[in-house]
């Protein structure tokens, strides 16, 4: 008897995977794009943004968490799939400030690449303009909760990286929000450092390195060069 | 074969497209980038005619084709003149990051409107202790909107601002009646 292929389909492209891989790292591995914010793959998946929202053999499901399996049919760039996607991300920047002209991300930025890649012209719903501090305590890194969109990743990376467990998620649902761990609530008077890799995951802009906002100018930055398909793509190629 | 096509008289000359112009709460910036698309200007004026703009100095808009606003609206004319151009427009285009999600003005929406009068014309050395209310100027609302939130919008061009060649490509689209779409390079936020 023939062994079965470790293959799914992605949108009628045939995508190789390893045993134990979920859709979205083979996919990411093979160079497709499936649109995602809170995943990164060096953390454990938590499927908590759905943006990577597929439809697995007819059954919707998060890309991020279900493991690859032979045979799938896995569908994506569908626009009922790209439309829910969208409405998802305008709901993410009414809820907070993101005010992309004003931001030193802007164009490193994940959720602005993926909502060039679903081109989301406008935010659609009714603004929250919500007042959110900014904290500048720290002398090497600053937090604007402005932009925070909850993904947890620095919550993840400073526990289980860097062994600080300095970020959590306070609060339930509309009242979720990032909280510090420190008698003061500053980050300032924690044992954050620039070198912790929890200062460098941050998807948007809400944990920024001081001094160094401008070094690359605005236009010649990564999603400005490329779009985040592209950047996906290249990134597969390099990795080979 | 219908021969009836040639033998109908020649065609008159076609209408030219009307288009109307406005900042609300802007910085006239998107009105530059659209001056950006520089010679392209003379075939625009081929098939458009402007109405009410800051290039014509034309003070009320009258019925028009297209409508493009940039700026957000933040004072009682803003509301005015947005709703005189739904009411004129066929098209309505929210051009810009202020006009499409209330941009710099809006980055006031949580401060108290009063708090930030007082702050600017009576707590600082050198001015005077009144907030100007002179009859003349429009009242401020407390919050400012982006134009959606006020008028139902046709189209958004997003940027800050939008590129010449953005604006060009969504332009001449929508005048040669195809669904006009921005994609990578042309579409960005910043």
């Amino acid at each position: 008897m023939s062994e079965i292929a470790n293959t799914f389909t992605l949108d009628g492209q045939i995508v190789h995977f390893t045993p134990g891989q979920t859709i979205l790292e083979a996919a990411l591995e093979a160079g497709l794009y499936i649109p995602h914010l809170c995943f990164n793959p060096e953390l454990k998946p938590h499927g908590s943004c759905k943006l990577c929202t597929v439809i697995v053999n007819g059954r919707s499901g998060s890309a991020c968490t279900i493991k690859a399996m032979p045979g799938q049919e896995v569908q994506s760039s569908t626009p009922e799939l790209d439309g829910r996607r969208r409405l998802q991300l305008q709901m993410i920047f009414v809820e907070g400030n993101h005010f992309c002209p004003g931001c030193e991300k802007s164009g490193n930025c994940k959720l602005q690449a993926v909502a060039y890649d679903l081109e989301m012209l406008n935010p659609h719903f009714p603004h929250f303009f919500p007042e959110r501090p900014i904290d500048a305590s720290h002398p090497d890194v600053m937090i604007d909760f402005n932009r925070c969109i909850l993904c947890e990743q620095c919550v993840q990376t400073s526990r289980d990286v860097d062994g600080k467990n300095i970020f959590a998620l306070a609060g339930r649902g509309m009242k979720s929000h990032l909280i510090i761990n420190s008698p003061s609530g500053k980050l300032g008077d924690t044992d954050f450092a620039l070198t912790d890799k929890a200062a460098h995951v941050c998807p948007v802009g809400a944990i920024l390195e001081k001094r160094v906002g401008y070094a690359k100018p605005i236009g010649e930055r990564i999603y400005d060069e490329k779009t985040i398909r592209e950047q996906v793509a290249a990134d597969a190629e390099g990795g080979l | 074969m219908d021969t009836q096509v040639s033998s109908q008289p020649q065609k008159v000359a076609k209408r030219k497209i009307r288009v109307a112009t406005t900042s609300l709460s802007g910085c006239f910036g998107c009105h530059m980038s659209l001056l950006d698309i520089d010679e392209r200007i003379l075939q625009l004026i081929e098939v458009v005619e402007f109405d009410r703009s800051p290039i014509t100095d034309i003070k009320h808009c009258g019925p028009c084709d297209i409508g493009l606003i940039e700026g957000s609206v933040c004072n009682s004319e803003n509301v005015h003149v947005l709703r005189e151009f739904r009411e004129n427009c066929n098209v309505l285009i929210a051009f810009g990051a202020c006009a499409v999600a209330g941009g710099l003005p809006a980055q006031r929406n949580h401060l108290d409107i009063g708090d930030a009068l007082r702050e600017v014309y009576c707590d600082r050395a050198g001015l005077g202790k009144q907030i100007p209310n002179d009859r003349e100027l429009p009242l401020l609302l407390d919050k400012v909107h982006p134009i959606n939130e006020v008028v139902r919008v046709d189209y958004f061009i997003p940027g800050c601002p939008p590129s010449g060649d953005t604006i060009w490509k969504f332009v001449t689209d929508l005048i040669a009646g195809h669904m006009p779409r921005l994609e990578h390079p042309l579409l960005k936020f910043d």
